[in-house]
C-alpha cells in the first residue's frame, strides 16, 4: 500500500488576493482581477491588448528590499506564497534532509533576462548585474524556496508551460510515495506581464482583445469568448506523508489522492481536438487515486477562455467520466484571476483543496451565453455546496507543448465551516 | 573630485542600497566580508556602482585588495587624482 499524501498548508498570491483567505473569499463572491494596465509600455509599444490580471499585492510590499533585489518577480511571488503555506501548515520541527521542493514556472525570469539584455546593449557588459543568471534561471523559484525553508531533499522545477504548476503536484506526490521525502513544498510561480510575452501571446491570437471591458474579458465557456487574460502570482501547497501529519496533529485539508501527466504529441500549441491526451490524464489520475468516475463531484477546469481550448477539455471530461459528467459541477476560476500560466495549476490546486475542505465550489464569472457545445454544469452566481460524505475533486491543467496534468483531491473529514 | 568624506558617504549609500545595512555602519576600518557580511556577488555590484558614481575604473584584479571600506575609499581617491 503506497504512502498516503495529505495537504496541510496553503499559500497564494494572486490577482484576486494577496493571501489564501482573501483569494478564497473573492473566489466565492466572484470578482474580476482583470484591469486596464497603466504601465507606460502598453502605449510605448502599441500593444494590441491593454489589460491583464496583476497580483493585488506586489511582492516587494511583503519582502524586504534587499531580499527582493536578488529575486526575479516570479521568485518573489514563489517565496511569498511558500512562506504563507509553511506558516499555515503549523510545522515547527522538520527533518530538513526529508523536506523537498517542487516549484514550477512556465516562463521563468523573463523580466530579469530582458532587463539585463537592455543593460548590456545600452551600457555594456560591466553593468550587467552579477546576479542576472541566478535570477533568470527557471529553477530560481524552487531554489529560493529551498534556501528559505532549508529544504535539502531536492528542489525540482517542472517546466511544462501552463501545466507546470499541476505537474509540480505530480512530482511531489511521487517524492513522498517513493519515500524520498516526508514533506514537500509544491507550487508554481509566474510573473510574465511584460510587453514581450504579451506581444507574443497576442500575435498568436491567444489573448482576449476586449480592451473596452477588461473585467469581462476572461469568459470561459461563453459563446463570445475570444482568448485568455494574462495573470501573475503564485500558489503553494505543503504536502505531507499522512503518518507525518497525523503524528504532529496537523490540520488536513484533504488527500492528494492521485495525479497523472500525459503528452498529446499532436501539435506544439493546439490541443488535440478529441482531447485524447487529456482523457488519458484524467483516467490515469483516477486510477492513481484508486477512484471511480462516480467519486468525482467537482472539477476546477483548465478553461482558459480561448475559442479552441475550452471544448476539448469538455470532450475529455465526458470521455473520462462518462454520463457522470452531468453530475459534476465545474468551476472556471480563470474567469476571475486570468491565466497564471505556470502558476495556474498550483493556485487552482489550492482552490480545489479549499473546495473539498469547505465543501464549496467557487464561482465562474462572465458566463452569459454558454456555448451549447459545452453543456457542463458550470457554477455561476453563488458558490455551490458539495455533497456530504467522501468526495473527490479534480484540477486539470494543459500546456503548450501538449502537456496534460491532472490532480485528484479526496476529502478526509466532514464539512468544515468557514471561520 | 570628491573628498574622502564624500567618497565614504557615497560608498555607504551604495552599500545600503545593495545590502540594507545602515549607512552609519559603513566605517573606514570595517572589513567588507568579515564585518559587513558582504558576499562576492554583492561586492561586484558595489564596485560597479562605485565606478559609475565616482567615474573611476576599479580593475577586477584590484577588487580582492579592497578588504576594508578604507581601502576602497583610498583606491577611489587615488584613481580620481
Amino acid at each position: 500500500m503506497a504512502r498516503k499524501v495529505v495537504i496541510t498548508g496553503l499559500g497564494a498570491t494572486t490577482p484576486i488576493g494577496g493571501d489564501v483567505p482573501t483569494m478564497w473569499k473573492n473566489a466565492l463572491q466572484g470578482v474580476s482581477g482583470t484591469h486596464t494596465l497603466t504601465d507606460d509600455w502598453v502605449e510605448k509599444y502599441a500593444l494590441p491588448v491593454h489589460f491583464a490580471a496583476k497580483a493585488t499585492t506586489p511582492a516587494t510590499e511583503v519582502l524586504s528590499r534587499v531580499e527582493a533585489k536578488r529575486m526575479d518577480p516570479s521568485t518573489q511571488f514563489a517565496v511569498v506564497a511558500a512562506r504563507e503555506a509553511w506558516k499555515d501548515s503549523g510545522i515547527e520541527e522538520v527533518d530538513h534532509d526529508r523536506l523537498a521542493v517542487a516549484f514550477a514556472t512556465g516562463i521563468g525570469g523573463v523580466w530579469t533576462l530582458l532587463d539585463a539584455w537592455d543593460t548590456l546593449r545600452e551600457k555594456g557588459p560591466r553593468r550587467v548585474l552579477p546576479m542576472t543568471v541566478p535570477m533568470l534561471m527557471p529553477n530560481g523559484p524552487a531554489a529560493a524556496v529551498s534556501l528559505d525553508l532549508g529544504a535539502r531533499a531536492g528542489a525540482h522545477t517542472p517546466v511544462s508551460a501552463c501545466a507546470s504548476g499541476t505537474e509540480a503536484m505530480h512530482i511531489a506526490l511521487e517524492l513522498i510515495r517513493s519515500g524520498k521525502a516526508d514533506v514537500v513544498m509544491a507550487g508554481g510561480a509566474e510573473a510574465a506581464i511584460h510587453p514581450m510575452p504579451m506581444a507574443s501571446f497576442a500575435a498568436m491570437q491567444a489573448l482576449s482583445k476586449r480592451n473596452d471591458s477588461p473585467e469581462t474579458a476572461s469568459r470561459p465557456y461563453d459563446i463570445s469568448r475570444d482568448g485568455f487574460v494574462m495573470g501573475e502570482g503564485a500558489g503553494a501547497l505543503v504536502l505531507e506523508a499522512e503518518e507525518h501529519a497525523l503524528a504532529r496533529g496537523a490540520r488536513i485539508y484533504g488527500e492528494l489522492a492521485g495525479t497523472a501527466v500525459t503528452a498529446d504529441a499532436y501539435h506544439i500549441t493546439a490541443p488535440d481536438p478529441e482531447g485524447l491526451g487529456a482523457t488519458r490524464a484524467l483516467k490515469a489520475a483516477l486510477y492513481d487515486a484508486r477512484a471511480l468516475p462516480e467519486d468525482v463531484v467537482h472539477v476546477n477546469a483548465h478553461a482558459t477562455s480561448t475559442p479552441v481550448g475550452d471544448k476539448p477539455e469538455y470532450t475529455a471530461l465526458k470521455a473520462a467520466l462518462g454520463d457522470h459528467v452531468n453530475n459534476v459541477c465545474v468551476s472556471a476560476t480563470k474567469s476571475q484571476m486570468g491565466h497564471l500560466l505556470g502558476a495556474s495549476g498550483a493556485v487552482e490546486s489550492v482552490l480545489t483543496a479549499l473546495a473539498v475542505y469547505h465543501r464549496l465550489a467557487p464561482v465562474t464569472i462572465n458566463l452569459e451565453n454558454q456555448d451549447p457545445e459545452i453543456p457542463l454544469d458550470v457554477v455561476t452566481g453563488t458558490p455551490r455546496a458539495l455533497p456530504e460524505g467522501e468526495i473527490m475533486a479534480l484540477n486539470n491543467s494543459f500546456g503548450f507543448g501538449g502537456h496534460n496534468a491532472v490532480v485528484a483531491i479526496r476529502s478526509t473529514g466532514p464539512k468544515v465551516e468557514l471561520a | 573630485m570628491a573628498s574622502n568624506e564624500e567618497i565614504l558617504a557615497g560608498l555607504a549609500e551604495i552599500v545600503n542600497e545593495e545590502t540594507g545595512l545602515a549607512p552609519e555602519a559603513v566605517e573606514l576600518d570595517k572589513s567588507f566580508t568579515d564585518d559587513l557580511d558582504i558576499d562576492s556577488i554583492s561586492m561586484m555590484t558595489i564596485v560597479v556602482n562605485a565606478e559609475e558614481k565616482f567615474d573611476v575604473k576599479i580593475p577586477d584584479e584590484e577588487v580582492k585588495n579592497l578588504k576594508t571600506v578604507g581601502d576602497a575609499v583610498s583606491f577611489i581617491a587615488g584613481a580620481q587624482a
